[in-house]
Parts: C-alpha cells; sequence; structure tokens
C-alpha cells in the first residue's frame, strides 16, 4: 500500500444530489477524516459547515484595499494641491476637503474590489493550469449537476482500500481513485 | 380571484408565475444555457444581425476617423454650445448601463431570485454601454491621444488634473465603474467558464474556455470565498453605481448655468438612468428570449417585473420634472423662469414635448396587468422610454446652452451628418458586441440557475 501512496492523490465518491453530498461529508469527519475537499456545481449550503470551513479572509483583504484605496485618494489630491501645485482659486483653502470626497469614495471602491477579487483569486490558488481531480474523467461532471467528495491521501487516516470501502458505504453513484500524475 | 385575493408573494402566485418554468434538472439548465454557445449552429438571423451592426460599427469608426483627421468642427457643436451629441450621448449610455449592476448588486443584496437569469445579461449590456459612453467623453476632447491628461501622473510638466472640478470627478467615478462592472462580470462568469470548458466539443474551445475559467473546480473551499468576494463586490457596487450617475450629474449642477444649477439632480440622474437602463434590459430580453427560446427562463414574471420597476422610476423622473419646473418659478429667479419658458415655448419645445410624451405620459400604460403581459407591447414601450430618455439628456443640455443670461450669447444647436453617424454607429457596435457575447459566452448565469433548480425544488 506504501507504494501507492505517492501517485495517488485521493478517492473520490459521486453522488447524485446535494443532499447526499453533504451527508457524506458529515459521515466522513465523524469517521475521522479530515484532509478532504467537496466539489459542487454551485454553493451548497451546509457543506462547508460540514466541512468545518468557518470565516475566511476575504473581507479582510477587501477592507484593507478599502482602507488603501481611499487613504491613498485623499492623500494623491491633498498631496497635488497642498504641495505639490499649490493654487490659491478665489482664495480658498489648498485643502479644499469637501471637493475631494468623490475621488476619494472612488478610490475606496476601487481598492476594495480589486484586493475582493484578486484576494479572492490568490486564496483560492487561481488560475492553477492543473490539478489531479481533473484526472478523474467523471469529474466533468461537476460544473454540471453532480457532487463530489474526495478524502485526500494525506490524511493521517487515509488507507486506500478503507477509504475505497468507506466512501462505498455511502452509497454514492460512483467512486474512483483520483492519481497524482 | 374575486373572493380574497392571496397575498403577493404566496405559492399561488409563484406557482402562476414562476421564475423558472417547470421541470428542470441541473443538467437541463446546464445543457440548454451552455448548448447555446457550445453546439447550437449559428443561425441565419444571427449572421444578418451581426452584419448588420457590424456595418454601424464601421460607420462609427469613419466617422471617428473623420474627427481625429479634421476635429471636432465636423460636428454641431459651436459656443455658446460646446456640449451637443457627445454629452447627451455619454450620459444616455451611461445611464443605460446602471441597470445591469442595479440588478446584479442591488437585486443581489435584497435577496430578489428573479434576477438569477437576467443578470448575466444585464451585466454584459452594462460593460458595453459603459464602452459605448467612454468613446464620446474620450473624442469630445478632440485629441483623444491626449486623454490620458487627465489621470493623476509624475508629468514632467509638472501638472496635475483640478481636483475640484466635477469633471475630472468623472475620470474616476467612469473608469472605476468600468473596472468594477468588468470584475464582477468575470467573477460570475468563471464557474460557467468551467462548465463551458468541460463540454466543450473541440479542444480549441476546451483550451480557450479553459484559460479563461483559470482552472476552477468548484471546490467547496473556493466556493466559501466565492461567495464571500461576490457579496462583497454586490456591496460596492450598490453604492458605486448611485455615485456615478450622482457624479455625471455635477457636470451639470455644479456649473452656475440656469437649468442645470439645482440640487435635485443628483437622485433624479440615477433614477433616469436605471429607467432608461431596465428600458434597455427589456430591448435585449425580449428578442433574446425568443430567439433562443428562453421562455422557461426569462419568464413573463421577470417581464412584469421589468416593467414595474420601469414604471416606479417613471414616475420618480416625472416628479424630478415636476420639481425641477416648480422650483425655478419658485425661486424668482428670472434666469430660471425665463429658462423654464424657453422649453415650452423655445425653439425646442417639440423636444421638451415628446420627452414628456415618451417619459411620462405613454409609460403610464404599464398600469394595466394585460398590458405588462403583452411582450410585444413592452418591446416598443422599451423603445419609447429609451429614446425619451435621449430627449431628457437632448433638452437638458442644448436648451440651457442655448439660452444663457446674456441674449448676446444665445445660440442654435443643428447636429451634422457626423453627429448621427457617431451616435446610430455606437448604437451598431453595442448591438454587435451583444451579438458576439450570446454566441460566445453563456448568456444567463448557469451555476446560479442550478442554484434556483435547488431552491425551488425544495418548495
Amino acid at each position: 500500500m506504501e507504494q501507492h501512496r505517492s501517485h495517488i492523490y485521493g478517492v473520490m465518491a459521486e453522488f447524485d444530489t446535494p443532499e447526499q453530498l453533504v451527508h457524506a461529508v458529515e459521515k466522513a469527519r465523524a469517521a475521522g477524516y479530515h484532509r478532504m475537499d467537496a466539489y459542487t456545481p454551485f454553493p451548497v449550503e451546509g457543506v462547508a459547515h460540514a466541512l468545518g470551513l468557518k470565516r475566511n479572509n476575504v473581507p479582510l483583504i477587501t477592507l484593507l484595499g478599502g482602507l488603501a484605496g481611499g487613504l491613498g485618494g485623499f492623500y494623491l489630491q491633498y498631496w497635488v494641491n497642498v504641495s505639490s501645485f499649490p493654487e490659491n482659486i478665489g482664495g480658498r483653502p489648498l485643502n479644499s476637503w469637501p471637493a475631494f470626497i468623490p475621488v476619494t469614495f472612488e478610490m475606496t471602491v476601487l481598492g476594495a474590489a480589486l484586493c475582493a477579487v484578486f484576494g479572492m483569486l490568490a486564496l483560492n490558488r487561481l488560475p492553477q493550469p492543473h490539478h489531479p481531480v481533473f484526472n478523474v474523467k467523471r469529474f466533468v461532471h461537476a460544473t454540471s449537476d453532480r457532487f463530489y467528495l474526495c478524502i485526500e491521501a494525506r490524511d493521517p487516516k487515509f488507507h486506500l482500500m478503507e477509504t475505497l470501502r468507506f466512501l462505498q458505504g455511502l452509497q454514492p453513484h460512483h467512486v474512483s481513485e483520483v492519481t497524482d500524475a | 380571484m374575486s373572493a380574497g385575493q392571496p397575498p403577493l408573494d404566496s405559492p399561488e402566485i409563484r406557482r402562476l408565475t414562476p421564475v423558472l418554468g417547470p421541470g428542470h434538472t441541473f443538467g437541463s439548465v446546464t445543457d440548454k444555457i451552455s448548448s447555446i454557445v457550445l453546439t447550437r449552429r449559428t443561425s441565419f438571423g444571427w449572421y444578418v444581425g451581426f452584419a448588420l451592426s457590424f456595418g454601424f460599427t464601421g460607420l462609427m469608426t469613419i466617422a471617428i476617423g473623420w474627427l481625429v483627421t479634421k476635429g471636432v468642427g465636423i460636428w454641431g457643436i459651436n459656443i455658446p454650445i460646446g456640449w451637443g451629441f457627445a454629452i447627451v450621448n455619454f450620459v444616455w449610455w451611461i445611464g443605460i448601463g446602471h441597470a445591469g449592476t442595479l440588478i446584479s448588486a442591488i437585486l443581489f443584496l435584497l435577496n430578489q431570485k428573479w434576477r438569477t437569469s437576467i443578470n448575466r445579461f444585464a451585466e454584459a449590456m452594462t460593460l458595453f454601454a459603459v464602452a459605448c459612453a467612454g468613446i464620446f467623453p474620450l473624442i469630445h476632447t478632440g485629441r483623444p491621444w491626449m486623454a490620458f491628461y487627465m489621470f493623476p501622473y509624475p508629468s514632467t510638466m509638472g501638472l496635475w488634473p483640478q481636483f475640484r472640478s466635477p469633471l475630472i470627478w468623472d475620470v474616476f467615478a467612469v473608469s472605476t465603474y468600468a473596472t468594477v462592472s468588468a470584475l464582477f462580470w468575470f467573477v460570475g462568469l468563471i464557474p460557467d467558464l468551467a462548465t463551458l470548458r468541460d463540454h466543450a466539443t473541440t479542444k480549441t474551445k476546451q483550451v480557450i474556455y479553459g484559460m479563461l475559467a483559470l482552472g476552477w473546480r468548484g471546490s467547496v473551499r473556493h466556493w466559501h470565498r466565492y461567495q464571500s468576494a461576490y457579496l462583497l463586490l454586490a456591496g460596492l457596487a450598490t453604492p458605486l453605481v448611485l455615485s456615478v450617475h450622482t457624479v455625471v450629474s455635477f457636470d451639470f449642477a455644479i456649473a452656475i448655468v440656469p437649468g442645470w444649477h439645482t440640487t435635485i439632480f443628483p437622485p433624479y440622474f440615477v433614477a433616469g438612468a436605471i429607467y432608461s437602463g431596465f428600458a434597455m434590459v427589456l430591448s435585449i430580453a425580449i428578442p433574446l428570449r425568443k430567439a433562443y427560446g428562453l421562455e422557461d427562463f426569462i419568464t413573463m414574471r421577470h417581464l412584469d417585473n421589468m416593467a414595474k420597476v420601469m414604471l416606479a422610476t417613471g414616475l420618480i423622473v416625472a416628479y424630478g420634472y415636476f420639481f425641477e419646473f416648480f422650483l425655478s418659478l419658485y425661486s424668482g429667479n428670472k434666469f430660471d423662469v425665463f429658462l423654464v419658458q424657453q422649453r415650452v415655448h423655445g425653439p425646442y419645445r417639440h423636444f421638451y414635448f415628446a420627452l414628456i410624451l415618451c417619459n411620462i405620459l405613454l409609460p403610464q400604460t404599464l398600469w394595466s396587468y394585460k398590458l405588462r403581459h403583452n411582450v410585444a407591447f413592452l418591446f416598443v414601450m422599451s423603445l419609447i422610454v429609451n429614446t425619451g430618455m435621449w430627449l431628457e439628456r437632448f433638452v437638458i443640455v442644448v436648451i440651457s446652452l442655448t439660452r444663457d443670461f446674456t441674449p448676446s450669447a444665445w445660440g442654435r444647436y443643428q447636429p451634422t451628418f457626423w453627429d448621427w453617424a457617431t451616435f446610430t454607429g455606437t448604437i451598431g457596435f453595442f448591438v454587435m458586441l451583444l451579438f458576439l457575447f450570446v454566441r460566445v459566452l453563456p448568456a444567463i448565469s448557469i451555476a446560479e440557475m442550478r442554484e434556483l433548480v435547488a431552491e425551488t425544488s425544495e418548495e
């Protein structure tokens, strides 16, 4: 079994409905598996919870991006008008901050939105051209109408035959080995 | 129904006017929507439509080429009417874009399930409309290759943009809006691009969609962050879309020109933007559902809801017209009073009356349930509202500029052939982009439709 581990990524079970998947994830967690992931064609309520996923860092990154955009946008205008190119227009103060609000607002939104999207992609490690799960022929249904649970080989409890048997016990549509290469 | 109507959101009503036709599964929505892009043969009508719109895009290119060669003198603008068609069309196009963001962001936050099947092409419409809008101020500068002067960059001249000017606010608002709309659209597309990759019929399609899908595999860990990002984008796009037309209205309201210098402009511009945008969504949705047999996905419920939004925003716009009128008279400012008289009695009164007819009087027919459910009527009405909103911008821009403070500064404005060529050209460009879009990308969000299938099957 040991030499198999080097090129086995994990074992994957295919389910017909989201409910079956949630149930399977709960069972797998109860059986002591931790290193696993589920694959769904749309965000299924309850799977993230069943997998034990809690908060993620996208909101924090977005907040920081918004703050950087807003502060940077305001400071740019302040610096331009007060120190780089001071102009006396009708005796108004150089730091006419109310006039700087629209650009500050737009830069806040821009910074936050860029960070939300690229932060999400970076945390998800996308773009990623290849991943072992794509080696499973049937996995094309993951973007259509099937729901997958993959228990990964790096799980300390993983044992090819036993894990296969365990997944088969969950009444999946199909079970397949996921190879690394 | 006579004895005790059921409440508006009761299961009974939902069954009668569903957001999704009956009998659909995860697989069937996937196949139906992706087949439009992947397997369906390109119809003859598509080629005709594409060729026609491509022709108008060519006209636009020629008009812009001639403009670059000769300068803005080929247009009807003059002193005092420096703003003409370029600004009318800019405001019109950018307003149209607003409905896409409203549908994708605001209705998403309000948890309106009916938005699902119309948000994708409405967002595409936003992007294309913003692209058309962006052309106008760019070429209105006369030297579009110098447009980068509007952005703050450390130049050797030591000059900076004037940040106290609403025109610079506009540069930031519109470019941010274009960027965020594109991001929002692309993030929504990622799971669908993965679907197209996995259903691709040829290697080329598989590779192209595969690259665009960024290797999306539907991992729940990914969805978890994806949903956070999508929700945040919706939250960010909501104030953004309201700010964009507010800033556009500042271009007018901050000036002291009679008819422009009024505080009602920001809210009434935003309402007008949504009004024209929903009209444009209807103008696109009705032929689209017909041509591709999408009546199950874009149901009468959608058309009905959009007509209602049009009616509501149209009434806000009517309120805006009324108060513009009333405040001018009530202010006692003779220039403002004179301008209002000019709208009704001046040389452009026909535009004003046509505007009232298209934007206020005719849309009142949408109170009728029967007419809201008459698809052909809705289509015609959406075109009327779009015309009306264009007239509104014409009235605002041209009448105020032709009737300034001193009679010696008064003038007339007459659009030339090149004005019309540029304007109709951008319409052709917009339609051409839509034709390309429905051919190469899923016009309806497949992933969200699956979610809708899951939700409606629970009921």
